[in-house]
């Protein structure tokens, strides 16, 4: 994002409906359109069916079938084929899920490892000290080199989001980053993700149930009925 | 980038094999086992080919060319009385009176010996015989040779049980037993055995060596005299001959050169082909059994992988999700899990190659039980390069094609769905 203005837009949706046809059709979401900074901390809130994580998956280009435009910095994603959102994705975007998704067959460095391996712009070797630069940010590096599924749910997460940050993204998507956490973990996650914003000028969006957490965050997106408030 | 790619899938292609060994043994062994019996069938099966095939043209000619009876000669009645429109009735009509010689045999061997694709022609005068035991008479037959043409035709000297084929080429009175034959004559060599020919003469002649071809039906029944002894036996002029037996360069050349003979000569012209017919059925045979047997093999082996990736797929849509929502492209997801069929195949593959060539020796090794009817001392084994490869080939193929479908699901997998719940 090599742009003058001090505070580019990264997010842009402009008009994105979404219809669900099972078992009646439904419109999920109703002509969206929103902007978001370089370097917002944004939380996206609602009641549950409001159609906020529908938006999510929309934004994060997982989800293809939506109508209306949607840019991402400043690139119109809208209409890419499968292939290249894959990349565009493994290049500019990080996720933070409610349940972590490591691989369970992996240590946690060889998660923060992979997407980086598959970008392929660094070699192993820097990738390794890229990732292991990663988890010092949360606070994980000591257990590096533990399976996966050795580590605490908390612990899991923090490693999730050492894999989002290992190729810089642009955007980091959260769903429920911390739904399954405890307070403290909760806690740890939301400062983490603050400095991200603050420090790396990283935009992040995530959803979320839990109002404290909304309430910390610089912009907070209301949801109902498919339509922003 | 696609290097890197394809290097990443395999890594996690590898590790998801790794992390479940047992499952992954137990789908190797599928491989191996399917792959083992294929080379076991067909290291056997083609080995029982090679040894009928080379047993038969080992004692038989390529071609050979006979004077058949005419037996169904037009009634004499039909060349004076117009058959159309009259009822010629002839009941029981014999053949005509006439040698079934060769004529212009002589003639003959030597243009067929300067033929090109001829190695070696020999003439024969083959007649049933009487042989007598003291009061007892057995039937065989005596075989009139040029001795050094026959023997360099079927390697006569390899057969030898006792006595020689010198001594059959010196002596005109001499005569070369079958060993079955001899010993239900209770002859050795230089013992005088009493022959009957059809035209109810009878000779006496010294036995001059003993010769097993290790086919029974041979070896019961055939005697050797030189050709000039059996022209003489049967009363018959020194150009007479009944057969000339043919041996080729290329033996896979009889049936092309066959026809051109018959046309040429007026004689029929016989391959080995056709003289032993079951010889051939039993190939064909041999052949579809092994075939049917090693696919059905892979297809089962095919099936257990099939079954394996599927389950692997179901359990791994978490990981499937995630790394489509970290980035990477459905043919990255495909190939992550062909890799691991193709590993599994590979793999097992190869094990079932050693396991088969283990299993094959040991075969090789078992005595063949049927000593008397043929000459056989273990169970014959082939060992070819290329049924390895074969091999190979169709365990690779087997399980691309098993893990081929599975991988396509992966990668149609939706990664919404999935992390959505």
């Amino acid at each position: 994002m090599q742009t003058t203005t001090s505070h580019p837009i990264v997010i842009e949706a402009q008009g994105i409906s979404k219809t669900f046809f099972d078992p009646n059709p439904f419109l999920v979401l109703d002509h969206i359109s929103f902007q978001v900074e370089k370097g917002a901390f944004v939380s996206l809130v609602g009641k549950s069916g409001c159609g906020k994580s529908t938006l999510l998956y929309v934004l994060s280009t997982l989800d293809t079938e939506y109508e209306g435009k949607l840019r991402l910095g400043g690139e119109l994603v809208t209409g890419f084929d499968q292939d290249r959102l894959a990349r565009f994705r493994n290049e500019h975007l990080g996720f933070v899920f409610q349940f972590h998704f490591l691989l369970p067959e992996f240590s946690a460095l060889e998660n923060v490892m992979l997407p980086a391996l598959k970008l392929g712009k660094y070699s192993a070797e820097e990738i390794e000290v890229r990732a292991m630069e990663k988890l010092r940010l949360v606070g994980m590096e000591d257990f590096a080199l533990k399976n996966a599924m050795k580590l605490s749910g908390g612990q899991q997460q923090r490693v999730a989001i050492a894999r989002a940050l290992i190729n810089d993204p642009m955007v980091i998507m959260g769903d429920e980053p911390t739904g399954n956490l405890d307070k403290k973990n909760s806690l740890i996650v939301l400062d983490i993700l603050k400095e991200l914003a603050a420090v790396n000028q990283q935009t992040i969006i995530t959803v979320t149930h839990d109002q404290e957490f909304a309430e910390r965050t610089d912009r907070i997106l209301q949801m109902e009925d498919g339509k922003l408030l | 980038m696609k290097a890197s790619g394809t290097r990443l899938a395999l890594r996690i292609a590898l590790t998801h094999l790794l992390a479940k060994k047992k499952q992954t043994f137990v789908a190797m062994m599928g491989v191996t086992f399917g792959i083992s019996m294929f080379i076991v069938m067909i290291s056997f099966m083609q080995g029982i080919n090679d040894f009928f095939m080379d047993l038969t043209l080992d004692g038989s000619p390529h071609i050979r060319i006979y004077n058949p009876a005419k037996i169904d000669r037009p009634p004499l009645l039909a060349l004076r009385y117009d058959s159309t429109s009259n009822w010629l009735v002839v009941r029981h009509q014999r053949p005509k009176n006439e040698a079934i010689r060769l004529k212009k045999g002589v003639q003959m061997l030597d243009n067929i010996r300067k033929m090109p694709e001829v190695q070696q022609a020999s003439p024969q005068l083959a007649t049933q015989a009487f042989f007598h035991n003291g009061p007892i008479e057995f039937a065989g037959n005596v075989v009139g040779i040029d001795v050094k043409a026959e023997n360099q035709m079927y390697k006569l000297y390899e057969k030898m049980e006792s006595g020689s084929i010198d001594k059959l080429l010196t002596n005109r009175e001499g005569i070369m037993i079958g060993e079955r034959l001899a010993a239900k004559l209770n002859v050795v060599v230089g013992d005088r055995v009493s022959v009957t020919m059809p035209t109810g003469a009878t000779f006496l002649l010294k036995v001059v060596g003993i010769f097993s071809f290790g086919i029974s039906t041979i070896d019961d029944t055939r005697s050797y005299v030189q050709l000039q002894t059996a022209q003489k036996m049967l009363a018959r002029p020194s150009d007479y001959f009944t057969d000339m037996h043919i041996r080729l360069k290329n033996y896979r050349t009889a049936s092309a050169l066959a026809p051109g003979l018959e046309h040429l000569y007026g004689y029929r012209a016989e391959t080995w082909e056709v003289a032993n017919a079951s010889i051939e059925a039993g190939e064909m045979i041999r052949n579809v059994l092994t075939f049917v047997v090693s696919l059905t093999m892979l297809v089962v082996a095919g099936f257990g992988i099939y079954n394996i990736m599927n389950m692997t797929i179901v359990n791994k849509m978490r990981d499937i999700a995630i790394l489509k929502a970290t980035g990477f492209e459905s043919r990255e997801i495909t190939n992550i899990f062909l890799l691991q069929s193709l590993i599994i195949g590979i793999s097992g593959g190869l094990m079932g190659l050693a396991a088969g060539a283990l299993i094959s020796y040991g075969i090789d090794q078992i005595p063949f039980p049927a000593r008397d009817i043929i000459k056989l001392d273990t169970f014959p084994i082939n060992y070819r390069w290329y049924y390895y490869a074969a091999g190979l080939l169709f365990g690779a193929i087997t399980t691309v094609l098993a893990g081929y479908f599975p991988s396509r699901k992966a990668a149609k997998v939706d990664p919404v769905a999935i992390i959505r719940g």
